[in-house]
């Protein structure tokens, strides 16, 4: 199941670190975070509770990049 | 500017300000350390907040930790000597400058790109019994009649029932030229209506319309990252780290070595010092930001030509393409049958030479005439080719009694006299002695006789698309080494038109499963660094197309199976786009490397500098800010150089068009 969403942060390099911090998340398959579309295609396990999968991945983000934004 | 950006500058001008007045200001002793406080927290008191709060999360290798030790580092030695403050503000002060600088490119660029693709409309207008109502285009059912005034975009795909107008396919295709629109013809959602009124009744759901198809396509194409992309995450992943560890060893070793070695000063301000330069030039953004960026621009340039590129990765390999295989029906010709010559035969049974140029125009509209006439009722794709060339409108009152003789062709009465018009075979049945077509003819032939007597013969076949020609012509100019045409055409047809078009190879008669087979037998016979392209539409050919390195579909007028399956969609179905997406995929791979060679260069060569003690912070912070800079214009230049080609200006006015309908 994949999903797309779109995120605000500021630096190439932080949307990197972003896509690293997305994947290492539980329930997430795999990550793109596309630093130029300002967008983020998450891929998620079978049979997660998305909501609460993204809402960790915005906390793990946010430990990586402080000041980033996924709009859920 | 965005609030942020705006905000940022402010700050930049603020302490630039309040450096050069510092500067005039006499030696105050510890109150001149307070004073350049100021500036510095001003500029940098972000990075300071943010350089805190990275130590907070574990996240040693932030770049604002490093600016932060790097900038502490500077103003406490500045302190400890009583020297030059402004070495640390001015780092911190040109790092910001280069953040600016680069969050103003890319959000200038994404604007320019996201401008390029506007074709989401917003609204549609319904007609409903009589009246019209504004909605969501996702609301309309398939079959609804929605009203599109001039100006603006045409939200649904769907078939024109009332009204006739010029619609601007830019947007879409790059086609600068309007096309026309009448009654009973499909319109593609997208396209700006040009002048009049048009009711349109729906034939796709929004979803399904061209106009999401193309947007879903565009938004998702840099989600693919290319492997030079993944290089440079992976290379920024490394090199921080490496840096900092190279800065810290340099900080330590050699004055540690001084001491204990040659007994000496340890030097350790100098050491230090020479550490805090290399912390200065640690930060990868040059290079995480150009990347992406030129492939962002690149992907950007090429719809603005027609070619959708599904992703950086193909852009890459786009570049790289050597072998170029193409279908032929619908590819490299148009897939429909028109008229591709009239043949009359004078009066005395000679073919009319070209010194009564006058009276052979005369005798071909006759000839044609007579033709469409007598198919006037068919619904045969040969019968619809002769009324199109013929163009005008045919008066059915001249025409009676018409009979379809299967498998010959069709008699009729036309103004009185009996006219027949058909193949070889219905010639020998009315024993009409007729003209051998000679074997240069590729098509379909039908022989005209009016009254019993032998007028001559029009060849239908399906033509050449009008790039064709053009298109594999500088595909071999810019190093396409073999160019291979794939069709399940006669043998005579397939040698025709690989020669008119100048193809190097041709195979005939194939079945759907054969191209496949003949595609594979080609991918393994090629060298692996060898990109094998195939372009093709149609169902059959989507499996192709999936199984090539990269598949090209022709867009608008494919399947959308192929398109699915394909890499690249040709919008405007003309083959010379091909030739376009190459050459913007070299020249976007060419600034991509420029970009990695020249970043990483200039790094090296000042970290080296810098750990010999030539380079200080000025030259480091310079060399970061400058390299940057540098390699994002590089990058953004893809887009700026075609703005400056005399072919877009259509282009423009059409968006100063949307400017004023908005």
């Amino acid at each position: 199941m994949k999903k797309t969403y779109k995120i605000e942060v500021d630096c190439a390099n932080c949307a990197a670190k972003m896509e690293e911090a997305t994947k290492k998340t539980q329930g997430i398959k795999d990550a793109t975070v596309n630093f130029m579309a300002l967008k983020m295609v998450v891929e998620f396990e079978e049979g997660v509770d998305q909501d609460a999968v993204m809402k960790n991945v915005l906390k793990n983000c946010r430990k990586v990049e402080d000041d980033c934004e996924i709009f859920l | 500017m965005t609030r942020k950006q705006k905000k940022n500058l402010i700050r930049i001008l603020i302490a630039s300000g309040l450096l050069v007045i510092l500067h005039f200001v006499p030696d105050l002793g510890i109150i001149r350390f307070f004073l350049y406080l100021i500036p510095y927290l001003i500029v940098g008191g972000d990075i300071l907040k943010k350089a805190a709060k990275g130590i907070w999360n574990r996240q040693p290798f932030d770049e604002c930790l490093l600016m932060a030790i790097a900038t502490i580092g500077a103003m406490a030695i500045a302190l400890y000597s009583n020297g030059d403050y402004t070495e640390g503000i001015a780092v911190m002060l040109f790092y910001q400058i280069g953040e600016w600088f680069q969050s103003y490119a890319v959000g200038k660029s994404r604007r320019n790109i996201a401008a390029l693709m506007d074709i989401r409309p917003d609204n549609a207008r319904v007609l409903e019994d009589g009246q019209m109502r504004d909605t969501d285009p996702d609301e309309v059912a398939t079959g609804s009649i929605i009203v599109v005034e001039p100006g603006e975009k045409i939200p649904i795909d769907g078939v024109v029932i009332k009204g006739r107008s010029s619609v601007d396919t830019a947007a879409l295709t790059g086609e600068s030229m309007p096309r026309d629109v009448a009654e009973n013809d499909e319109v593609i959602s997208g396209c700006v209506n040009l002048r009049g009124e048009l009711q349109i009744r729906t034939t796709k759901e929004f979803g399904e319309s061209t106009v999401s198809k193309v947007l879903e396509l565009v938004e998702n194409a840099s989600s693919r990252k290319s492997s030079s992309e993944n290089f440079i995450t992976k290379f920024a992943r490394v090199y921080t780290p490496v840096v900092v560890g190279l800065a810290l060893l340099l900080a330590i070793l050699p004055p540690l070595g001084n001491m204990v070695i040659f007994h000496g000063n340890p030097e350790f301000g100098k050491w230090i010092y020479r550490g805090l330069t290399f912390l200065v030039i640690s930060c990868p953004c040059a290079l995480v930001i150009s990347i992406p960026l030129t492939f962002f621009a690149g992907l950007g340039a090429a719809s603005k030509e027609g070619v959708l590129i599904k992703g950086s990765n193909y852009l890459e390999a786009m570049s790289k393409v050597r072998i170029l295989v193409f279908d032929k029906t619908g590819t490299l010709t148009k897939g429909v049958f028109s008229v591709a010559g009239i043949y009359p035969v004078a009066a005395g049974g000679e073919k009319s030479s070209d010194g009564k140029a006058a009276e052979d125009r005369a005798a071909k509209e006759e000839l044609l005439e007579l033709a469409a006439m007598a198919e006037c009722a068919s619904t045969h794709p040969i019968a619809k080719s002769l009324r199109s060339a013929y163009g005008k409108e045919i008066d059915r009152s001249l025409v009676d009694d018409i009979t379809e003789i299967s498998g010959f062709g069709v008699s009729a009465l036309i103004r009185g006299k009996r006219v027949l018009a058909g193949n070889d075979k219905l010639m020998k049945k009315e024993q009409i002695s007729y003209e051998n077509a000679g074997a240069e003819q590729i098509g379909t032939i039908v022989h005209v006789a009016k009254e019993g007597v032998y007028l001559g013969y029009v060849v239908i076949a399906d033509t050449l698309r009008e790039g064709s020609k053009e298109a594999i012509a500088s595909l071999h100019a810019m190093g396409i080494e073999k160019t291979v045409m794939l069709t399940g055409d006669e043998e005579t047809v397939a040698k025709s038109i690989a020669e008119q078009v100048g193809i190097t190879e041709y195979a005939a008669k194939l079945l759907p499963g054969d191209k496949v087979e003949k595609v594979e037998a080609m991918l393994s016979e090629k060298r692996p660094d060898r990109i094998l392209a195939f372009a093709g539409d149609g169902i059959n050919d989507a499996p192709v197309l999936a199984r090539a390195d990269i598949g090209i579909a022709m867009g608008a007028m494919g399947s959308d199976a192929a398109i699915e399956a394909a890499d690249v969609v040709l919008m405007d179905d003309d083959p010379k786009g091909i030739a376009a997406a190459i050459r913007i995929s070299k020249r976007c791979m060419k600034i991509v490397y420029e970009n990695i060679w020249f970043a990483i260069g200039i790094k090296v060569l000042c970290l080296i500098l810098g750990a010999v003690g030539i380079a200080n912070m000025w030259l480091a912070i310079f060399a970061d800010v400058g390299v940057m800079i540098l390699c994002v214009l590089n990058a953004i230049r893809i887009l700026l150089k075609r703005k400056k080609q005399p072919a877009n200006i259509p282009c423009r006015q059409n968006d100063l068009m949307q400017e004023e309908a908005a």
